[in-house]
Parts: structure tokens; C-alpha cells; sequence
């Protein structure tokens, strides 16, 4: 077995709520905990959950752009996980990641060529020469004319701004990049070309991609395995082909029925299959004991309150298809009763 | 069916009459809206759909008289409600009309709240305005039962808590307690979910269907998502740059749609169906700027059928009966 790409292990962030007049440390926000996972190279592991389930967290501590309060990460093997600034640069030429809002991740008053250049000056790269050429293959590379160098974000458009903020993300030929949200608040015109572009990418540059989303048709679209994630924790892990059909998780099948589907002519049925959640996402303060998701849970029995459920790879003949690097795991103390008393 | 049943369904409610608004822009005047026309049947959903600037949410603006003012005016069309044209109604008129007959909800429930009042007030005052509810303690025993059938827990407390102490589908819920309480004939939801997650929303489209067959109100919803209009529309108006281009039953529209445009918006939706890591049909280029339209077809420059008779406007044809599109080559297109 070859040394995955990016590992991930028992990554946990916590951040401090502070209260009273002293604004004393009153408790934790659990945005992340204890999550595990891996991606190898050229492949794209989908994020996927609810607003507060943590999963951009997870981009941002990749990157360390946020400091995680536990456990490790490692690229090509190496621990990476308390890398000081210096090493962190370097690291950057590796792992990039893309906002959903791109132009809030543009410098507004800087024209696209010299948003484009900066990563190259940054390391020290090329002549001024080569830097302005290698800038006009970016632009070209995303589908952009190399006039676009003169202008500045506000003149293009959220699909065009997009691109640009993908332009830079490849700059430097990284071997992953993550994309947060990346395509959320784009019309879904735009939004399939944006998905196209980074498929492209992603085959042309042997890319691996962490694809975080809310959307899990969007999510689906785009990657081989996938990770359902609900109150910081994952709840699922699944090929992206599996996860449709053969739901493991009562989160899962709950977020899969929940799904509007462009095609009217089943919606009665869908609509009397449908499971509809009860009540909000409690509070990542103080989530809920046993299995996080009890409380909302049609399946719960009582020790789903005190048990905390792990995260168990499903046995090899219960998984799909015979596709050899088939994966998956659920974290639920009784998803093989579930799935053997739902079709 | 019966055939009374089949009389009540066929009653127009609300009927938009070649509806055209203008804004003034700094760069002049833009048509935001042009002539779209639609009409709405008792108990019935219309969604409207398309993309950001297609003009989706300034019809409904320009339907509630709620155009910000100096900017936006319309200038030509009808909106009727039983017969009565509400662009000819004096200002108080119209305001009675708001909330009793016709109600609107919207995207953002935050911002349509008043964030320094109780929630309860909020609803009673709209419940006291339009005359439904006497004393103090009718009304608030009248805005416990909204919050109730809107599905709120422990309405009772609840009353008194402020919108940033509720969840975003809380204040969602709160919102159409608010647009239901007076029992208005007609609702307009303008991306009422967009802001919430799936869940949430799958919640708040079940209740909002509930309420409609309760009630026997007809909605307008209005969205960008394919797949919400494909559960709970009846009938879908298809818009693009200001204008309609195609509108049929929902059943129609997505078995045999007839628009080069909305054959591309269906196409390039992910769908969980779909091979992972395909690559998705698209659209070529963008929404132009409605100060920069083509001329005649506004999708034209975009489409890969069009022809030098594309210059010229296309009339909305009839397709069949139930289904119009404003195309010159939809015949050839086929089905």
C-alpha cells in the first residue's frame, strides 16, 4: 500500500466560548472531532453536511489556516500537523484551497495579472518575463482571454471571479487543493462549467481535490469517495457511487431524501418516502451525549443516548460491487438492523 | 374530479398582464422585467424560475407594489387580483390588499424581521393592522395558534423571544406565521429555503404545502433550483433576462421542454442519479448585462441553434394548450 497523499488522523478543533465579565473560558465549541480520514493522489474526497457539521473547519485546518487542537496531518508522510512559518510557505506550494466567495479572496485594488503573478513572487520564481507569460497560461488554462491580466475583480463576473481564484489555486502546480464551498454561489449555469474546469484540472494535473459542499448532488458529482459529516464528526464514508444507492447512516439516507429532484413525475411517492428531520442541528457548545445525532434520530433506541457510536469500516461482502478499492464506513451502533428493515 | 372541483381549479386568482418594469441605473434605464405575462389558479403553485437577474424577484416586487422607490417603477401591464388591477390602486388601497389578500415572504427571513422586537409583537401588530383580532389578549392568544400551526415548539414562550434567538427555518416559520396571518388569498415565496439547509428546507416546503391545502391558497414560488420547482410546482414559468421564455405544467416542463435555455438549465443540474465525475452539458458564456441584450432573442448569443431570424423577438407560441415558448426554432428543436 503507497503512502496516501494526505492523512488525517483524530483531527479535533475546539474553539473557546468565553462568557461573563471577565470573559472567562465557559465552555467549547466542538467544531471538529476526532475525524479521520485519507486522500490519495488525483482522486477527490467529498465533504459533505449541514451548516455547524465542521466541514469547513476541516479545509481550514488542513491548511493550517486554522491551528487544530488535536491530532495529526500528513502529506506525502511527513507529519505536517505543527510545521512553523517558514516550512508552512513551502507546504503552500503543495495544498491550496478555493473560497466560496472569490472575490472576498482577492485583493480588490490589485489587477488579476498581478493577483496571478504574487504566488510566483512570493517563492521567488521566474523572471518578470516569465512570470507575465506563465500568467497568461493560467488565464488561458481556466478559459480567460490574457487581456483579463489588465482588469480588475469587480469587473467580472462571480463564474469569472471563480476561475481567477482557481487560476491562482494552480499557480504553482499543487498536489491538492481544497475547495470550500467553491461553487455554492453560482448559478447552475456557470456552476457546470466551474465543475467541468476543475474535473479538467484535476485529470490534466493529476490533482487531488477536497471537495466541500452542502450540496450532495454537487458533492456526488465530483468525487470518488465521500465523507457525510454531521456535528463535527463524521457519520459516513462512502464511495460516491455507493452513497446514493446504498445509504448506511439514518443521516445519510435522512440528507438524500431531503434532496429536491428535478423530476416531478415520482414526487408523491417521494414525498410519502420522505424523511423529514425533526427540529434544528443542536448546538456543537454541547452536543448532544451518546450518538450526536439520537435526538433526531427515527431509528434510536435507548443506548444511542449513552453509547458513543465509532466509526467502523463495513465488512468487505456487505460493501459494493467488487470494485477492489471499494471503502466504507459508518459510524451508527445499528445500521445493518436499519438497513435490513428499510429496502 | 368532480365537475364543481374542476371550476374552482380553473378560477384565475391573479392574472400578470404584459408586466414591463424599468429601473434607473446609473448608467441610465434598464427593463428589468418585459412583458411577462402568467396567470394564477385557485389553490394552485406557480413556481418562477431562472437564474440571478433574470427578474424573478422584480416581478413579485412589482406585483406587491414593493419596487424600491425612486429606482423602479412599472410602466406598462396589468396585475389583477379577482379583476381588480392592483397597479391602478391608491397607495392605502394597496397596503389593505398587502397582508390580507396577497402576502409575501422572502429569502432572508433576518432581514424582513425587526431584530429589536419580540417575535410576538411582530405578529400581533401585523394581526391588530389589518383589523382580524379586538383586545391585547385575543391577539396573542391568536399569535400562539399561528405559531403553532406554523409548527413552532412551545409557541407559548416562544412568543417573546427575539429573531436572534431563533434558528434560521425558526425564523422562516415565523415569517409565514406572519404572511398567513390574515389569511391571505394568495402567497409569494421569493427563494423563501435558499438560505437553508437541505433539511431545514425539505421541513419548511412540507409546511408550506400543508398550509396551501388547508387553506386553499394559491402560491407563487419563486427559486433558481430546478428541483424545488419540481416538487411542489404545478404550473412553472421559465424567465430569462427580463423575459418569459417558456411556460408549461410542471410534469410538461421537465418531460418535454420545448426552450433551448431550459433544456440547458436541466442538463446542467448534478444529479444524484448521474455517473460521479462526469462531465455536465453547459451553458456557453453568461447572462448578458440588461444594458448590453442582444437583439431579438435575449438567450441568442448563448444558443446553439440560433439563426439570423433570432434577431427578431420571438412571440411566446403555443406549443399545446398548457405549454408556451418564445422560440423561433422550437418545431425544429422537436420534442
Amino acid at each position: 500500500m503507497t503512502v496516501p497523499l494526505l492523512e488525517v488522523r483524530g483531527l479535533t478543533k475546539h474553539f473557546p466560548v468565553r462568557g461573563g465579565v471577565l470573559l472567562r473560558r465557559i465552555g467549547d465549541v466542538h467544531a471538529v472531532d476526532a475525524v479521520s480520514f485519507s486522500v490519495r493522489r488525483g482522486e477527490t474526497l467529498g465533504v459533505v453536511g449541514e451548516s455547524g457539521c465542521g466541514k469547513s473547519t476541516v479545509g481550514k485546518t488542513l491548511l493550517r489556516l486554522l491551528e487544530p487542537s488535536a491530532g495529526s496531518i500528513f502529506f506525502e508522510g511527513r507529519d505536517i500537523t505543527h510545521l512553523g512559518p517558514a516550512e508552512l510557505r513551502a507546504l503552500r506550494r503543495q495544498m491550496q484551497i478555493v473560497f466560496q466567495d472569490p472575490f472576498e479572496s482577492l485583493n480588490a485594488r490589485h489587477s488579476v495579472g498581478r493577483i496571478l503573478e504574487e504566488p510566483f513572487v512570493i517563492h521567488r520564481m521566474g523572471t518578470a518575463l516569465e512570470r507575465r507569460r506563465w500568467v497568461d497560461e493560467l488565464l488561458e488554462r481556466v478559459g480567460l482571454s490574457s487581456e483579463a491580466a489588465e482588469r480588475y475583480p469587480h469587473e467580472f463576473s462571480g463564474g469569472q471571479r471563480q476561475r481567477i481564484g482557481i487560476a491562482r489555486a494552480i499557480a504553482l502546480r499543487p498536489k491538492l487543493i481544497v475547495c470550500d464551498e467553491a461553487v455554492s454561489a453560482l448559478d447552475v449555469s456557470i456552476q457546470a462549467q466551474v465543475l467541468n474546469l476543475l474535473l479538467d484540472l484535476q485529470r490534466d494535473m493529476n490533482l487531488a481535490l477536497i471537495f466541500i459542499a452542502h450540496d450532495l448532488a454537487v458533492v456526488k458529482h465530483m468525487s470518488d469517495r465521500i465523507a457525510v459529516m454531521y456535528l463535527g464528526q463524521i457519520v459516513e464514508y462512502a464511495s460516491a457511487a455507493d452513497i446514493y444507492s446504498r445509504p448506511r447512516h439514518p443521516y445519510t439516507r435522512a440528507l438524500l431524501s431531503a434532496i429536491p429532484v428535478p423530476d416531478p413525475i415520482d414526487r408523491e411517492a417521494r414525498r410519502r418516502a420522505r424523511i423529514v428531520l425533526e427540529g434544528d442541528v443542536p448546538s456543537p457548545i454541547d452536543p448532544p451525549s451518546g450518538c450526536r445525532f439520537h435526538p433526531r434520530c427515527v431509528h434510536a433506541r435507548p443506548d444511542c443516548a449513552t453509547r458513543v457510536p465509532m466509526l467502523e469500516a463495513v465488512p468487505v461482502d456487505a460493501a459494493a460491487d467488487g470494485a477492489p478499492d471499494t471503502f466504507a464506513a459508518v459510524a451508527c451502533h445499528y445500521w445493518q438492523d436499519i438497513s435490513s428493515s428499510i429496502p | 374530479m368532480k365537475p364543481t372541483d374542476a371550476a374552482i381549479l380553473s378560477e384565475v386568482v391573479l392574472s400578470v398582464d404584459s408586466l414591463s418594469t424599468e429601473f434607473t441605473v446609473e448608467d441610465g434605464v434598464v427593463r428589468v422585467v418585459d412583458k411577462v405575462s402568467f396567470e394564477l389558479t385557485a389553490g394552485a403553485t406557480l413556481g418562477i424560475v431562472g437564474e440571478s437577474g433574470c427578474g424573478k424577484s422584480v416581478t413579485a416586487l412589482s406585483i406587491m407594489g414593493l419596487l424600491p422607490k425612486p429606482a423602479g417603477r412599472v410602466v406598462e401591464g396589468r396585475v389583477l387580483l379577482n379583476g381588480l388591477d392592483l397597479l391602478l390602486l391608491p397607495k392605502q388601497a394597496l397596503q389593505q390588499i398587502r397582508g390580507r389578500r396577497v402576502s409575501m415572504i422572502f429569502q432572508e427571513p433576518m432581514t424582513a424581521l425587526n431584530p429589536v422586537q419580540p417575535i410576538g409583537r411582530q405578529l400581533i401588530e401585523t394581526l391588530r393592522l389589518h383589523g382580524d383580532v379586538g383586545d391585547r389578549r385575543a391577539a396573542r392568544s391568536r399569535g400562539v395558534e399561528l405559531l403553532a400551526e406554523v409548527g413552532i415548539p412551545a409557541p407559548d414562550s416562544r412568543l417573546d423571544d427575539y429573531p436572534h434567538q431563533l434558528s434560521g427555518g425558526m425564523r422562516q416559520r415565523v415569517l409565514i406565521a406572519i404572511a398567513l396571518a390574515c389569511r391571505p388569498d394568495v402567497l409569494i415565496a421569493d427563494e423563501p429555503t435558499t438560505a437553508l439547509d437541505v433539511t431545514i428546507q425539505a421541513q419548511i416546503l412540507a409546511l408550506i404545502a400543508r398550509l396551501q391545502r388547508e387553506r386553499g391558497m394559491s402560491v407563487i414560488f419563486i427559486t433558481h433550483d430546478l428541483g424545488v420547482i419540481a416538487e411542489i410546482a404545478d404550473q412553472v414559468v421559465v424567465m430569462y433576462a427580463g423575459r418569459v421564455v417558456e411556460t408549461a405544467g410542471v410534469a410538461a416542463l421537465f418531460a418535454n421542454p420545448r426552450h433551448p435555455y431550459t433544456r440547458g438549465l436541466i442538463a446542467s443540474m448534478p444529479q444524484l442519479q448521474h455517473v460521479p465525475k462526469s462531465r455536465l452539458p453547459t451553458i456557453a458564456g453568461m447572462v448578458p448585462a440588461l444594458s448590453a441584450l442582444p437583439q431579438g432573442c435575449r438567450f441568442s448569443n448563448r444558443c446553439g441553434h440560433a439563426t439570423a431570424v433570432c434577431s427578431t423577438e420571438p412571440p411566446l407560441d403555443r406549443a399545446d394548450m398548457a405549454h408556451g415558448v418564445a422560440c423561433h426554432h422550437w418545431r425544429e428543436l422537436g420534442a
